[in-house]
């Protein structure tokens, strides 16, 4: 057994769930504070211990940016009365809301979130099937959400659920494959190799534009986000999966479909846009020092949070796709036009060669 | 009727550009509202509306210029009430008499439930003394069913004064000609 190992994993687990979950929580405050402003409101801008408003300048400034709110949010969600429905089915229940969050907090472990500190890599498990293990755990997503709605046994989560079950395994096929070109170029499975290839060649997205699309627009469909928020369709189906749910068994599945954005965002960062890596400043390479090393975690966090924004600016944009039409860009758009991508970027490939 | 719609082109069926419109316009908004403090949103209760002049607000009880109690007790307001929620209580024949020399009488008690005031005007409308006027209070809060129940004190205070034409000082005053005419012998 090597200790070494067994200890920084611990403190690299212990650090990235942490941040993940700090990460959920200002999200949430991003999703509304950006809604505000798109739709011209103001926002959360009261939430605030009492002592902060004496604090001059900074406290009221950050009282206005609703930086308290998540705190207040999160308590609320913790005291609130765990209620159980008399008609669900409990065990199912119960498991459906652990089942939503633990496949999303899995795919974080392969992501490279920075090169180097000291000996240390800056990732959890650096895995040559990284991709691989990836996606398998992707599709583990959607058990959580037919599970709930199964459990609840009302009819509109089992909507949810039904849409969600389609439609997450409809777009994996299409995600899936949008990948491949990728793996193709880069000749590689492991994402800290694939990070490796951009910083010698360029970004990925330059390299293979049409995967980089399919793969943004799958992974919207892939976490439940609008224009594909079928399963949580609000004005449809009550509230979706988690109709019957409340209090923390109800933050859970917003902890889960929160980091499933920000794994997806992780992935694209990592795949499209070089991870860690800047093409100038000498951040291309793994770092040699420690200041470069939290510099590059830096860069990374920078640029899954600017998609992030991303995530939550489209979703304040564009109406919900229908059923049918959610279907129809899956099956006949997105996986024909990635089966194309996939025999365009091999026949290149195999003429350079 | 049939309406032809034109077939879509190839941009139109690609969303794309449609999609950097929707873009362009939310980024926009957020703009407009971030840096240009175009915002809709009216924080409350740090900015309030400017009321309108003729705003029916909760009715309060008013003074006269010489701050005296108007009302005389003569329960036409309660009367008139339309969700009840003014209750009169008379001084009785041994009661109290009136602040204004001249005038008969004023309320013992006068109280209004603003959880059944419907603020509409009536009681403004049928008093006969000008007592009593719906003011542009529109914010009434209470921690219990009993503090909104506002009395004859509370009112009075809330009300402030309006003045008027004074009709029992002019009535007063009349009288008192009445008595200094000189007679002709």
């Amino acid at each position: 057994m090597n200790w070494n190992f067994i200890i920084f994993s611990i403190v690299k687990i212990a650090i990235v769930v942490g941040v993940v979950q700090g990460m959920v929580a200002y999200a949430v405050l991003a999703e509304r504070k950006i809604s505000a402003w798109i739709q011209d409101r103001v926002g959360p801008n009261r939430t605030a211990p009492p002592f902060m408003k004496y604090i001059p300048v900074v406290g009221p400034a950050l009282i206005r940016l609703g930086i308290f709110q998540p705190l207040a949010d999160g308590l609320k969600f913790m005291l609130k009365e765990d209620f159980t429905p008399a008609g669900v089915r409990k065990i199912y229940f119960w498991l459906a809301p652990a089942i939503a969050v633990i496949p999303s907090m899995l795919v974080v472990a392969v992501i490279p979130f920075g090169s180097q500190i000291g000996a240390q890599k800056m990732v959890i498990a650096d895995l040559n099937v990284g991709i691989l293990y990836t996606f398998g755990i992707v599709s583990l997503g959607v058990y959580g959400i037919v599970l709930a709605g199964y459990a609840a046994n009302s009819k509109y989560p089992m909507f949810g659920g039904i849409r969600s079950s389609a439609q997450m395994i409809s777009y994996e096929i299409s995600m899936g494959m949008s990948v491949i070109p990728v793996l193709l170029i880069a000749g590689n499975l492991n994402l800290s190799r694939i990070i490796g290839w951009q910083s010698a060649h360029g970004w990925m997205v330059f390299y293979a534009p049409l995967s980089f699309i399919i793969f943004l627009i799958a992974s919207f469909a892939e976490t439940n986000r609008l224009p594909f928020d079928l399963p949580e369709a609000e004005t449809e189906l009550v509230g979706g999966y988690h109709t019957e749910y409340g209090s923390m068994k109800f933050a859970l599945f917003f902890l889960a479909e929160y980091s499933n954005m920000i794994a997806s965002s992780g992935m694209m960062v990592t795949l499209f846009f070089g991870g860690w890596t800047l093409p100038f400043w000498g951040l291309d390479h793994a770092a040699t020092s420690l200041g470069m090393g939290l510099v590059q975690i830096l860069v990374f966090l920078v640029k899954m949070l600017l998609f992030m924004a991303l995530f939550i600016w489209v979703r304040w944009m564009f109406p919900r796709f229908r059923y049918d039409q959610l279907m129809d860009l899956g099956w006949r758009r997105f996986v024909p036009l990635a089966l194309v991508n996939i025999l365009v970027t091999a026949v290149i490939l195999w003429m350079k060669s | 009727m049939i309406v032809n719609r034109k077939p879509l082109t190839f941009w139109e069926r690609l969303y794309l550009p449609a999609i950097a419109g929707g873009l362009k316009v939310t980024l926009r908004h957020a703009y407009r509202t971030l840096f240009q403090g175009k915002k809709v949103t009216m924080e409350y209760p740090e900015q309030k509306w400017a009321v309108p002049t003729d705003y029916r607000g909760a009715p309060y009880l008013v003074k006269d210029q010489e701050g005296n109690t108007k009302c005389v007790s003569c329960q036409l307001c309660e009367f008139v009430c339309p969700p009840k929620a003014i209750r009169i209580t008379p001084p009785g024949p041994a009661g109290q008499i009136a602040d204004r020399p001249n005038a008969e009488k004023m309320p013992e008690e006068f109280e209004i439930n603003f959880l059944r005031c419907i603020y509409c005007g009536l009681c403004q409308e049928v008093c006969p003394e000008e007592a009593i006027f719906l003011l542009k209070d529109y914010s009434l809060t209470g921690q219990s069913r009993d503090e909104m129940i506002y009395d004859k004190e509370k009112l009075l205070a809330l009300g402030g004064t309006h003045g008027g034409i004074q009709k029992w000082k002019h009535k007063l005053e009349e009288a008192k000609e009445q008595e200094n005419f000189p007679v002709k012998v």
